[in-house]
């Protein structure tokens, strides 16, 4: 199982698309750690630089929501998971991402609105910080000196696919 | 219990359900092309399982970005091409006989009502007009699906959109399916299902039907989902006559994946389209969508028409019936990519290439090409695009471009005035 948790790079805006995550002109890479350079190229948001420290030091994002829409490269989770990202935490997800990143064996994981406002909070505190725990279905959030924790839901499905490692293992295993 | 279209296609498909509320299906066509294909076929090379689950269900493509255009992409097309042969797939299109994906497979009669599809490609929805459960999935997806002929899904609600009335002069289903997008949103599908009934779509060509479905997951769908009935009987026919006494026993057969009249719906959409209007998109998302007479008169640099959405004969002929003579605006570029070599085809006998061109049009071979800014036809930085595409996303076709998503019948009213322009004075 992978380990979930670090630094966060917050991301404020809905409908962030797949383009913008890994654009369609660096699908030609044949590996997927080629692919680390391009992570969120074509993201505009004020005060955020792709290769900045923020994005590169990274190990979890929190955005809004229907994040990840758009095509069905799994190049997005793949940018994500090569740059030691292997959460994202958001309102809502595009189908397609959603699943691609449990079939990785990363995790997707759905918040209420509220919840997110108060993870937002800490956009701006340098030490933000996260810790997952799957298994138990809590996240820790700190910084700035606070510290809270949130409860989320995943279908026992995408839990077991990440406890497995992906799909590709458990599948073969059961079909 | 009455069942939509999917539920029925669920039931008659499923494998297991290993926890509640996700559905294991069989499979019965598992489409790749060049893009996504070939990291899972590493993979599985990788993992020593270089297996197909059954040859004769999967159909492969090189249409991304053909021909190749440097060492890398021709590598991908060699391991597509590499492990067409290597595990005998007798339906793999290469150069000559490639064309884009969710126009070449429905035209090969690959796909029939009552079917499940998948393919590492958001818009396998586009089959969902054939009364088919046909999503977009990833990379890890495909694979699975190629190794062992299943796919995972979450049982999807279905939104109903009863869609009547006579389209008007000059709209057509691309303008239908951006008002819808723009009414429910891009996420106003997620997880669901889009099931058209109504009068407008029982009008409507295979075509049509696909230029609707394609753009399902645009508004975050999971499949769009049109009805069988004869027309779909007739545009299979050349296919199945063997297997059916007659067409009205094939819509007998087929009329088993119609929605039951009382199935519960997540939601149901009335569609009016007799006050229609030719629609466009304006921003970066494809449900900021405003009226052609809003719009008029934006400068463009580039009129694409192709793609997955709207590069078939029917959206060729609208757009040639509309150029024919006409030249291209001094200050727009036209780029015309059939969706397929029969299209092509029969757009060059039937004199339609022969309009594009001499209106000023470059015809591309059949390609993904713009469309995604992967090959040809890409943008430079603050260019504008009126393209019969299906995303707008910013820097789509090009770092810095935009596109503005339309009808063919826009497009080609667009080239002849170099800005948006409304077809219906046209026709």
């Amino acid at each position: 199982m992978k380990t979930f948790g670090g630094p966060v790079l917050f991301l404020d805006r809905s409908d962030i698309n797949t383009d913008e995550i890994i654009p369609a002109k660096y699908l030609t890479e044949i590996t997927k750690e080629d692919l680390k350079p391009y992570i969120l190229e074509d993201l505009k948001l004020p005060g955020f630089d792709p290769n900045g420290p923020q994005t590169r030091n990274a190990r979890v994002i929190v955005t809004r929501a229907n994040f990840g829409c758009g095509s069905s490269r799994e190049h997005a989770p793949w940018v994500f998971e090569v740059n030691g990202i292997t959460a994202v935490i958001g309102e809502s997800f595009a189908r397609i991402f959603r699943q691609n990143m449990f079939n990785c064996g990363m995790a997707a994981i759905e918040l209420p609105a509220n919840d997110l406002d108060a993870i937002f909070s800490h956009a701006n505190d340098e030490d933000a910080s996260m810790n997952i725990d799957i298994e138990a279905g809590t996240l820790t959030m700190s910084g700035g000196g606070k510290q809270r924790i949130f409860n989320f839901e995943i279908s026992p499905f995408d839990k077991a696919l990440v406890l497995a490692g992906g799909w590709v293992d458990y599948a073969d295993l059961k079909y | 219990m009455a069942k939509t279209t999917a539920e029925k296609i669920f039931d008659a498909h499923l494998v297991n359900e290993p926890f509640p509320g996700t559905k294991v299906l069989r499979l019965d066509a598992v489409l790749c092309h060049e893009i996504t294909t070939p990291i899972a076929i590493d993979d599985l090379i990788r993992r020593g399982k270089d297996r197909v689950f059954d040859p004769t269900k999967i159909k492969a493509v090189i249409d991304h970005v053909t021909p190749s255009k440097d060492t890398k992409t021709a590598t991908q097309a060699k391991i597509l091409r590499d492990w067409a042969r290597r595990h005998d797939i007798k339906d793999f299109f290469d150069i000559g006989a490639n064309g884009v994906c969710h126009a070449l497979f429905p035209e090969r009669g690959f796909i029939r009502p009552g079917y499940t599809v998948i393919m590492g490609d958001s818009h396998t929805c586009t089959h969902g007009a054939f009364g088919a459960f046909a999503a977009g999935i990833g990379t890890t997806d495909l694979e699975v699906g190629i190794l062992k002929g299943v796919c995972a899904f979450r049982q999807p609600k279905t939104i109903k959109f009863n869609v009547n009335g006579t389209l008007p002069k000059g709209v057509y289903a691309k303008d239908v399916i951006l008002h819808i997008i723009g009414k429910i949103g891009v996420n106003g599908a997620t997880d669901r299902v889009m099931e058209f009934h109504g009068s407008t779509i029982a009008d409507m060509t295979m075509e049509s039907r696909m230029t609707l479905c394609n753009m399902a997951i645009e508004a975050g769908g999971t499949s769009g989902i049109c009805q069988p009935d004869m027309t779909t009987v007739n545009y299979l026919w050349q296919f199945i006559s063997g297997d059916f006494a007659s067409k009205e026993a094939a819509l007998a057969d087929y009329s088993q994946w119609c929605a039951d009249a009382d199935a519960e719906y997540d939601k149901i959409i009335e569609i009016d389209v007799t006050t229609l209007e030719p629609t466009i998109t304006f921003g970066y998302k494809p449900d900021q969508v405003k009226t052609v007479s809003e719009l008029a008169g934006t400068p463009l640099d580039q009129v694409y028409i192709g793609s997955c959405t709207n590069g078939r004969l029917e959206d060729l002929r609208i757009a040639a019936q509309i150029l024919k003579g006409h030249k291209l605006a001094s200050n727009v570029r036209g780029i015309l990519s059939p969706a397929t070599p029969a299209i092509f085809k029969d757009a060059s006998k039937e004199g339609l290439i022969d309009i594009f061109m001499e209106a000023g049009f470059c015809v591309t071979n059949p390609t993904c090409g713009a469309c995604l800014g992967m090959s040809n036809g890409v943008l430079a930085e603050g260019e504008i695009c009126a393209s019969t595409t299906n995303r707008n996303f910013m820097g789509r076709m090009g770092k810095g471009g935009m596109v503005h998503l339309m009808s063919p019948a826009t497009a080609a009213a667009s080239a002849i005035e170099g800005m948006i322009a409304d077809p219906r004075k046209y026709l």
